[in-house]
């Protein structure tokens, strides 16, 4: 197998630094002072954006106060409302859980400590730029006022979900709220909102494009097709790639994440890149506005890696107990995103505990009534779901002889199985 | 042969295409065309000839080699309004973009219940003879009625090429539309040995001037006859018409023209009538469209059925590059076919 004094050659597989049990040690992982890192103009050449992406954008320091020129100088009103579309997207994710335990839908996922990335993110976009967003934006639908009652429908496949039950749970789609249908499939927005970017330049439109994917999903073919779109036709387009660290069980090692930063990818393409703290929602604010100003000033795409912590597991069906430290999440370096608004808040004397825990009910008590309102849909697997013909419907946009008679078969077996079946009936009324 | 009408010219199937963009561009503003190679240039095969200057570069124009790339921006142009045709230049290097088709392109109607939809027309040129070994000459079109959601088109003429790509770019569904490269310049009948035989000596060259459309789902039959129905599409209606004549055989030729939505309507009344059935085409044999067509026949017209059903098919090899007509459906293994059927 060797041959002569050559070195054996070895084969490296990344190895997470913290296993389930261990201690952490956050003391390598570099997080510099808020307020330090410089502000380039929006138009700059893409080259002096990518010192900042071996960097980090940060604007809340240790004092919760807002430092240097991210800061984007919001309004305590601004502020406060960032706040509660982050705690009301915490109370959801809560609250979704709890109705998958008790089995009123079958899969959830939360985006518990990436509230910021979303939300935040939201507010800095104009409200009709198209986002693309991947499966954990949840903060970006109830930021844009997409009505939480229309997620839980969604979530709970019952006879108003808006998608037909044919979605998983959480796979929104929101075209009145300029958001596109989430695939599931990943990685293959990114190219897509390239399109819209591009197609929104043919027309001349004003209105820029945005996406969102994980880390662990850079490594897809999508994702450099995209930039390499992108940077080719300098597409109005802002990329947020959400580093959460964990892409299910595979730490972002397994992505490339041992070797350079993933804001770093910019450098390469010729786009401009920033590397942001993305617990910190005004360094997202800021970065993001600023990102998609450069966009609409035909200046070209961005991209943006957020740098940040999935608090809990990928999904309900996960149990990140198996395979990282819990201490991790405890200790995380940066924070907690709605803990550090709130403190800044109490710092610029705009916030305080009696008005946090008020909001804090009344943002649950919001979505309780949501859940109630679907609940009167129904939830899955007990009834009430659309009807049964729908089944076929959307394939095409007019239903071939096919399809119609695999639904008349499909109808029959329902006959079959169930002889006072009916449709109508079935579904309740009015459906 | 008559004279052409006034409005209407010979065009070989490179130029019939080339000039369904052209309709299509001038009508729709929302059409437009992108690829490897297909702007400035016009297209490795000149499908695309002339559009850039016509239209502008913001509305023809080349892209990076990437069909993932490709086939994933025109979703997203699909979904803020566009009619986008990308060209894939050769069917033989759609597989990266697979994904963006199947999951994406597909789907997205039913998965957004009717929120978003991607209109596109992705044309390619498929099929061998033309010495293009085996990354220019494959016929995946199986991989893609496959689908759900996708339409699949193949043309055999000029005339059809033409009335149906206009017909795809204005469908509200995704379309794969297979080009027969070896049918770009002539109707080739399987001779490879004989002389070249130039559209403008065939009929359906004749190719009208501005605007129609061959709706999709429609076959055509191409020859009547009572003896046997032939089912075929693309190259392979030239050859088997060719063979039928050759060899004096009744058949009734049915080019299929598109394979999703399929004529069933058109296939069960020929079959019903002649008793026989001839399935051709060029693609592999194992799970191949024919062995749906076959399914299809067999479920629908086996009591009008006098033999059993033939295919006749490449083989299940990668495309030779020396072999080619080796491996090509040609007029001995169809003759065979024929014959089969007819002494049954």
């Amino acid at each position: 197998m060797t041959n002569g004094n050559l070195p054996r050659l070895s084969l490296h597989v990344p190895e997470p630094p913290y296993r389930p049990g261990a201690q952490v040690d956050f003391a390598t992982l570099k997080v510099p002072p808020a307020g330090m890192q410089p502000r380039p103009d929006e138009t700059c050449s893409a080259v002096d954006t990518h010192p900042l992406c071996l960097d980090m954008v940060r604007v809340l320091g240790e004092d919760h106060r807002a430092h240097g020129p991210w800061d984007p100088g919001l309004d305590a009103a601004t502020l406060i409302r960032m706040l509660r579309l982050m705690a009301l997207t915490r109370a959801f994710d809560a609250r979704m859980v709890r109705a998958q335990r008790q089995g009123k839908t079958s899969f959830y996922m939360k985006s518990t400590g990436e509230e910021a990335t979303a939300v935040a993110t939201a507010m800095a976009l104009a409200e009709d730029d198209m986002v693309f967003p991947s499966y954990r934006q949840q903060g970006l639908f109830i930021a844009r006022g997409y009505p939480l009652v229309e997620m839980v429908n969604q979530i709970f496949s019952n006879r108003a979900d808006k998608l037909k039950g044919r979605q998983l749970p959480i796979m929104y789609s929101a075209r009145e709220q300029s958001i596109f249908s989430i695939s599931g499939n990943l990685a293959t927005q990114y190219p897509q909102a390239v399109g819209w970017a591009m197609a929104s330049a043919i027309k001349g439109d004003s209105r820029i494009a945005s996406a969102f994917l994980g880390e662990g999903s850079s490594a897809e073919g999508d994702f450099h097709s995209a930039l390499t779109f992108a940077a080719v036709y300098n597409a109005p387009v802002v990329f947020n790639l959400v580093n959460n660290q964990w892409a299910i069980s595979s730490f972002s090692g397994f992505a490339g994440g041992e070797r350079t930063t993933f804001a770093a990818r910019a450098i390469g393409y010729g786009i401009a890149g920033l590397r942001i703290d993305g617990n910190d929602p005004l360094a997202v604010f800021a970065a993001v506005r600023w990102a998609a100003d450069r966009a609409r000033a035909n200046a070209g795409p961005t991209l943006i890696e957020h740098f940040t912590y999935r608090a809990e597991g990928h999904s309900t069906s996960d149990d990140p107990g198996q395979y990282r430290s819990a201490a991790e999440g405890t200790q995380w370096p940066l924070g907690d995103p709605i803990d550090r608004l709130m403190r800044h808040l109490i710092a610029i004397g705009a916030w305080d505990a009696g008005r946090q825990a008020a909001m804090d009910a009344e943002v649950d008590a919001q979505v309780r009534a949501a859940v109630r309102a679907a609940e009167a849909n129904g939830t899955l697997g007990h009834g009430l779901h659309h009807p049964f013909r729908t089944m076929f419907e959307d394939v095409f946009e007019t239903l071939p002889w096919h399809l119609v008679e695999q639904s008349r078969q499909a109808i029959h077996e329902r006959h079959v199985k169930w002889p006072e079946w009916s449709d109508d009936a079935d579904v309740g009324e009015g459906r | 042969m008559s004279d052409p009408a006034p409005s209407a010219r010979r065009m070989s199937m490179i130029e019939a295409i080339n000039d369904a963009l052209d309709v299509m561009m001038a009508r729709d503003c929302a059409v437009i065309v992108m690829g490897e190679d297909v702007g400035y240039f016009g297209g490795v095969f000149r499908a695309t000839a002339g559009l850039q200057k016509k239209y502008g570069k913001t509305r023809v124009f080349d892209t990076p080699i990437s069909e993932c790339g490709i086939i994933g921006v025109a979703v997203g142009m699909g979904a803020y309004g566009l009619r986008p045709v990308p060209e894939i230049q050769f069917a033989d290097y759609i597989y990266p973009g697979l994904d963006q088709l199947v999951s994406e392109a597909a789907r997205l109607r039913y998965r957004s219940a009717g929120e978003f939809t991607a209109p596109m027309t992705v044309r390619t040129p498929f099929g061998g003879g033309i010495f293009g070994g085996q990354t220019h000459s494959q016929s995946p079109e199986a991989l893609f009625t496959h689908v759900a959601g996708l339409k699949t088109v193949v043309p055999s003429t000029p005339y059809d090429a033409k009335g149906l790509l206009i017909a795809a770019i204005e469908d509200n569904d995704p379309v794969i539309f297979f080009e027969p490269k070896r049918l770009y310049n002539g109707p080739f009948n399987g001779h490879y040995d004989e002389p070249a035989i130039p559209w403008a000596r065939h009929p359906d060259s004749l190719v009208p001037a501005g605007h129609y459309r061959v709706p999709l789902g429609q076959a055509r039959i191409v020859r009547a006859g009572e003896a046997v129905t032939v089912l075929a599409y693309g190259t392979m209606v030239h050859v088997a018409r060719e063979v039928a004549e050759r060899q004096g055989i009744d058949a009734e030729v049915i080019d299929l023209r598109t394979l999703v939505p399929l004529d069933i309507t058109t296939i069960e009344a020929s079959v019903n009538k002649t008793g026989k059935c001839l399935i051709v085409h060029e693609a592999t044999r194992t799970g191949g469209f024919g062995a749906e067509l076959s399914a299809l026949v067999q479920e629908r017209c086996f009591h009008a059925l006098e033999a059993p059903i033939e295919r006749v098919t490449g083989f299940d090899t990668p495309y030779p590059h020396s072999l080619e007509w080796a491996y090509f459906p040609g007029p001995v293994r169809i003759g065979e076919a024929f014959a089969r059927l007819i002494a049954a």
